[in-house]
Formats: structure tokens, C-alpha cells, sequence
């Protein structure tokens, strides 16, 4: 032990085995992490920035107009004469095979939670979690191989429909494949209500299914909207099962047995024609940016009911 | 019902009320419980479909084949290898980023707006249409960072788009070791980042390796990305070999190898694009279920 100084002077000490050289490694890790940290933000960004750059040039051009762009239905990019951009029958074809997926899959994605969550016993949801798992790691190009060959075949045994690949065909791929995805995220609703909310119903005597519709579901309402929009996000964004199931027909469907084409599937599919720097390569961008927006728009609400909830 | 008509011993009496209640109750039991088989049973059958219609072509020869006569006849291999090509390329991009961005977000993070926007970009970054990204990878990497078409700028493109799944799962992983580990390591004098090396990580590395895995599962099958960025129809690549492409080449790849000879090849022969999609879904399937399996291994290992 060295004596304590006199005067008011302070004693250096070093930490053993510190060197200022392992010090100096973990400063620069530590801002490499916090870099990696905010990688997030910047990749979103650049999302933005680049697939926006490519479609900015269009909407200087004089020919271009806003309003043709997203309320005509007149899409003919590759047209000798009458060269036209309107999106609107590729919107529509978006919204409705997410609202037919949608209605398909929320009843039967939340019931399916309820079940999970308040029914089933402990080793039967270990394995129907596992299942849903499963069911959501199957790439979405398989999804649109089983509604070009399975699905239509059986739409068009079923239904008589000159063709297979239509917008019930899409509907009923997309629901398969957004109900994983409502399931898991309703369910972890379900559980974020507290026991003994489940508790003082019963203690009122209240049935299951009473507790269910008047105690649960009220309570876990921001988690279950949350979870029907991450599917609306899923199915709005889906592309290669919407390219092979939903056939080739850029114009307002009269029936869930016409063909469409989605704001996705339509990048797909003329992306790989348009030249690069071409009036109709950047409008494909500009759809682009048009999906970047609706999808960021759905997913934030999401967020938003998902923090509601929490705050409760 | 009269209440003297209980028989010592029995506590509650069945009345028709109750009686009704308990009917509903089975009921609503059922309906649910259909509803769930009802999602499990498309997969099962599909399953069961594609390996039946599949059979024909199922051999070790389809795998390790190269597409003959305009992918009409032969094997996948040049797709397949091109699949791992990809997802090890993506997964050495992603993989450090992502972990170290959720320990960043775990271990470092305060609650504050910066770190709620961090939380937004990620959730935003997994909401984003894969075709968006695609337009990325083609704006981004093929064009501005000139990459061409090649398999760097398609694996770039999949590495950012997978990352939101490493980030989720290994901040998981993260947020399940007790904060009293940690609260014990810095009461002996470790710094923060002494803690997270020493003890955070030994006790997470497996739940990080279920996230790694899940991102390879998701890298296989994405097509959209790689469509525009360095994927192609066909690529001539020899037989049965190996590291048979170069950084810049391009590839074909599994996913978009399904794509094509479904949806592009006239008169392929019915069972190529089912064997296709079924080694594809198995491949998929396979690290999926490796990851579940490690995740409940580790659950039972587990000692806090």
C-alpha cells in the first residue's frame, strides 16, 4: 500500500491487465454496434432513396400526368401510338385480391388464435405453433406453383371458369399464406391479456365463448387489428404468388373469376421487358415507391395498435 | 331442481342451465378447432400432392444434374448450387450486421425517439414488398454501385431484405438471458461490453443460431429479389461441380428455377417443375424444422 499524498494531488492508477490497446478495440466494437444499430434506419432510407431515384426523372416528364397515373385504367406501356401509365386497374386488382384473401383468412387466422390460445392444451399448441411455423416458412414462389397447378385446376373442376388463374385463385393463395402470420401475431394478443381478466369471468359465470366475445376480444383488440393489418401488409406486398395465380389481365375484375393483375405481380412481370431509363421503366419504379408508401402506411398503423396495446 | 336432491359428497348440480352452457361451450370448441385443422390440412395435402406428382423425377440423378434440351429433361444442379452460392453470401453480409444491430438494440438501447425509430426502420424494413427490394437491388447495386447483374448484387439484395430476421430473433435471444447475469457480471467490474461477450453470449448463441438459420430458410426461397439483380433463366455450369460460379457471374437459383420451368418452358415434362418445388419446399422445410429442433433442445437444456 502507498501512502496517501499529502498535498491534493491525485494518484494515477491503471487496472491491471487492461492495456489501452484492448480499451481502444472496444470503443471502435462498440461503434460498430451502434453503427449496425442504426443500420435499419439507413437501409429503409436507402430503400427510398434509390428506387425513387430511378422513378424521379418521369415526373418532370411533360407527358407525364399524376392523375392519369393513378386513376386510369388505361395501361398500355408498350403500345405504339398511345403510349399509357394508368394504375388503376392494378390497384384495384391489388385491393381486391387482399380484400378476398382477407376475408378468408381473418375469420379463419383468429379463430384459429382463439383456439390456440384458450382451447388447446399444452403439448397440442406446441405442435400446431410449430405447424404455423411451418406453413409461413413455405417461399412464396412454391404458394404460386400450387395455385397455377393444384388450385386452378380444382377452380376450374369446381366452377366451370374458362380458366384457373384468376383472382379467387390468388385470394385463396394469399389467405393461406397470411394466416400464419395472423394466427401467430393474434395469439400473442391473446396472451397479453392477463389471466385474471379470464378469472373474473368465469367467477361471473360466464361461459367460454362469453368470456371470448365480451372480456378477450375487447380486451386484445389493438393486438388482433395489429395482426389482420401485418396480414394486409403481407398479402398487398406478395408478389410471385400473385404473379403465377391470378392470370394476365390488366383491367377492373367483374367476378372473383376474372383474371388480374396486381401493382406487384405487374413490376414482375414487365420489369425484366422495360429498357433501363425508359419512360416505362421508371413508371415501374414509380409503382414502386407507390407500394414502398401503402405497405410503410399498413405496417406503421400496425405498430401503432401494437404500442397501444403495450401501453395498457 | 331442488337443492335437497343432492346426494352427499356431490358439490354442483347438472341443471339444464348449465347443461346448455357446457353444450355451447364443446360447440364453440369444435368450430375453432376446425378452423385450425382447416389451415392445417391444405398443407398436409399440398405436401402430400407435390411428392406424388413429383415422383417420377425424385432421384439423387435430378439433383445433381444439369437442365438438358431447354430444361425439358435433366437435373437442377446448376439452380441448386446457385441457392447456396446466394445464401451464404447473404448470410456473411447479414448475419454480422443483424446480430450486432441486436445488441445494439438489446444491450444498448435506451427508450428514447432515436432507438424508437430504430424499432419502426426494422419492422418497416420486414413490411417491405420483396418486389420493392428487388427495385433496390436493381437501383442500388446493379446500377449505382455497378455491380451488373451478378450474384454479389442479388445476394446484397437478400441480405437486406433478410435482416429484420436475424435482428427479431436474436434480440430474442438476447432478451431471454436474465438481467441478473448481467447485473451480477458488472457488480464484479466488467464493462458493458465485457458482460456481452462473457456472459450474454455464451447464453444466447443458440437462440442467435435459430434466428441465422430461419434467415438461410428465408434467403432459399425468395424469388422476386434475385430476379432483377443477378438470377437468370439459364446458366451453363458443369455437372456435379461445386464452386462453379464466380462472385460477378450470374446464377440461376432454385426459386427461380420453379419459376421458370412452370411458367416459361412450354412442354416440360409434368414432373420436372414438381420435383423442382419439392426439393425446393423440402430444403426449406429442413432448416425450418433444424431450427425448431435446436430451439427445443435448447428449452430443455435451459437451467434459469
Amino acid at each position: 500500500m502507498t501512502a496517501i499524498p499529502a498535498s491534493g494531488e491525485r494518484v494515477r492508477t491503471r487496472l491491471p491487465g487492461r492495456k489501452p490497446l484492448v480499451i481502444l478495440g472496444e470503443r471502435a466494437l462498440e461503434i460498430l454496434i451502434r453503427l449496425s444499430g442504426f443500420s435499419a434506419i439507413f437501409f429503409v432510407l436507402a430503400i427510398f432513396f434509390f428506387v425513387f431515384r430511378e422513378a424521379a426523372p418521369v415526373l418532370f416528364d411533360a407527358e407525364f400526368d399524376a392523375k392519369e397515373f393513378l386513376f386510369s385504367t388505361e395501361w398500355y406501356p408498350t403500345s405504339e401510338r398511345n403510349v399509357r401509365y394508368g394504375t388503376w386497374a392494378l390497384t384495384f386488382g391489388s385491393v381486391a385480391v387482399t380484400a378476398l384473401a382477407m376475408v378468408i383468412a381473418v375469420p379463419f387466422g383468429l379463430g384459429a388464435a382463439i383456439y390456440i390460445s384458450e382451447f388447446s392444451g399444452k403439448k397440442q399448441k406446441e405442435i400446431l405453433k410449430i405447424v404455423i411455423e411451418l406453413l409461413a416458412a413455405i417461399p412464396s414462389v412454391v404458394w404460386g406453383f400450387i395455385g397455377l397447378t393444384v388450385m386452378s385446376k380444382l377452380i376450374v373442376d369446381l366452377t366451370g371458369a374458362p380458366v384457373g388463374v384468376n383472382l379467387l385463385n390468388g385470394g385463396i393463395i394469399l389467405a393461406l399464406m397470411s394466416i400464419p402470420i395472423i394466427v401467430s401475431i393474434g395469439e400473442d394478443a391473446l396472451k397479453a391479456v392477463p389471466d385474471s381478466f379470464r378469472e373474473a369471468a368465469e367467477a361471473l359465470g360466464a361461459t367460454k365463448l362469453q368470456m371470448i366475445r365480451r372480456v378477450l376480444l375487447p380486451a386484445a383488440r389493438n393486438g388482433l387489428l395489429a395482426a389482420v393489418l401485418l396480414g394486409v401488409g403481407r398479402a398487398v406486398g406478395e408478389t410471385m404468388a400473385v404473379l403465377m395465380a391470378t392470370g394476365h389481365a390488366v383491367r377492373i375484375p367483374h367476378g372473383p373469376l376474372d383474371s388480374v393483375r396486381t401493382l406487384t405481380a405487374n413490376i414482375a412481370a414487365e420489369l425484366g421487358e422495360a429498357a433501363a431509363g425508359s419512360p416505362h421503366y421508371r413508371v415501374l419504379f414509380l409503382t414502386g415507391v407507390l407500394l414502398f408508401v401503402i405497405t410503410f402506411v399498413v405496417n406503421l398503423t400496425a405498430d401503432m395498435a401494437i404500442r397501444g396495446l403495450r401501453r395498457k | 331442481m331442488t337443492v335437497a336432491a343432492i346426494e352427499p359428497g356431490k358439490r354442483f348440480v347438472r341443471t339444464r342451465h348449465v347443461a346448455r352452457k357446457e353444450r355451447q361451450q364443446s360447440v364453440a370448441k369444435w368450430i375453432f378447432f376446425s378452423m385450425t385443422v382447416a389451415m392445417i390440412i391444405p398443407l398436409v395435402a399440398i405436401v402430400a400432392y407435390l411428392l406424388w406428382k413429383a415422383a417420377p423425377s425424385l432421384n439423387w440423378q435430378f439433383l445433381v444434374d444439369v437442365p438438358k434440351r431447354g430444361m425439358r429433361e435433366g437435373g437442377i444442379w446448376p439452380a441448386f448450387t446457385g441457392t447456396l452460392y446466394l445464401v451464404v453470401i447473404s448470410l456473411a453480409v447479414s448475419a454480422p450486421i443483424g446480430v450486432l444491430a441486436a445488441i445494439y438494440l438489446n444491450e444498448y438501447a435506451k427508450d428514447n425517439w432515436l432507438n424508437r425509430l430504430i424499432n419502426l426502420a426494422v419492422i418497416n424494413l420486414a413490411g417491405v414488398p420483396s418486389i420493392v427490394h428487388a427495385l433496390f437491388g436493381l437501383g442500388a447495386f446493379v446500377y449505382a454501385a455497378k455491380l451488373g447483374y451478378s450474384i454479389l448484387s442479388a445476394s446484397l439484395t437478400l441480405a437486406i431484405m433478410t435482416l429484420p430476421v436475424i435482428i427479431a430473433s436474436t434480440r430474442e435471444a438476447l432478451a431471454s438471458v436474465p438481467m441478473s447475469f448481467r447485473e451480477a457480471c458488472w457488480n464484479v467490474g466488467a464493462t458493458r461490453w465485457q458482460t456481452i461477450r462473457s456472459i450474454v453470449l455464451p447464453n444466447s448463441i443458440s437462440g442467435i443460431l435459430t434466428g441465422v438459420i430461419l434467415q438461410v430458410s428465408r434467403a432459399a426461397g425468395e424469388t422476386a429479389p434475385i430476379m432483377f439483380t443477378g438470377a437468370v433463366f439459364f446458366k451453363a455450369v458443369e455437372k456435379g461441380k461445386l464452386f462453379s460460379y464466380g462472385l460477378d457471374d450470374q446464377c440461376m437459383a432454385l426459386s427461380m428455377h420453379l419459376y421458370t420451368v412452370s411458367t416459361q418452358v412450354p412442354n416440360v415434362k409434368e414432373s420436372i417443375p414438381f420435383a423442382t418445388a419439392v426439393v425446393l419446399l423440402g430444403t426449406v422445410l429442413l432448416v425450418n424444422v433444424s431450427a425448431i429442433g435446436l430451439r427445443v433442445w435448447l428449452r430443455n437444456r435451459k437451467k434459469w
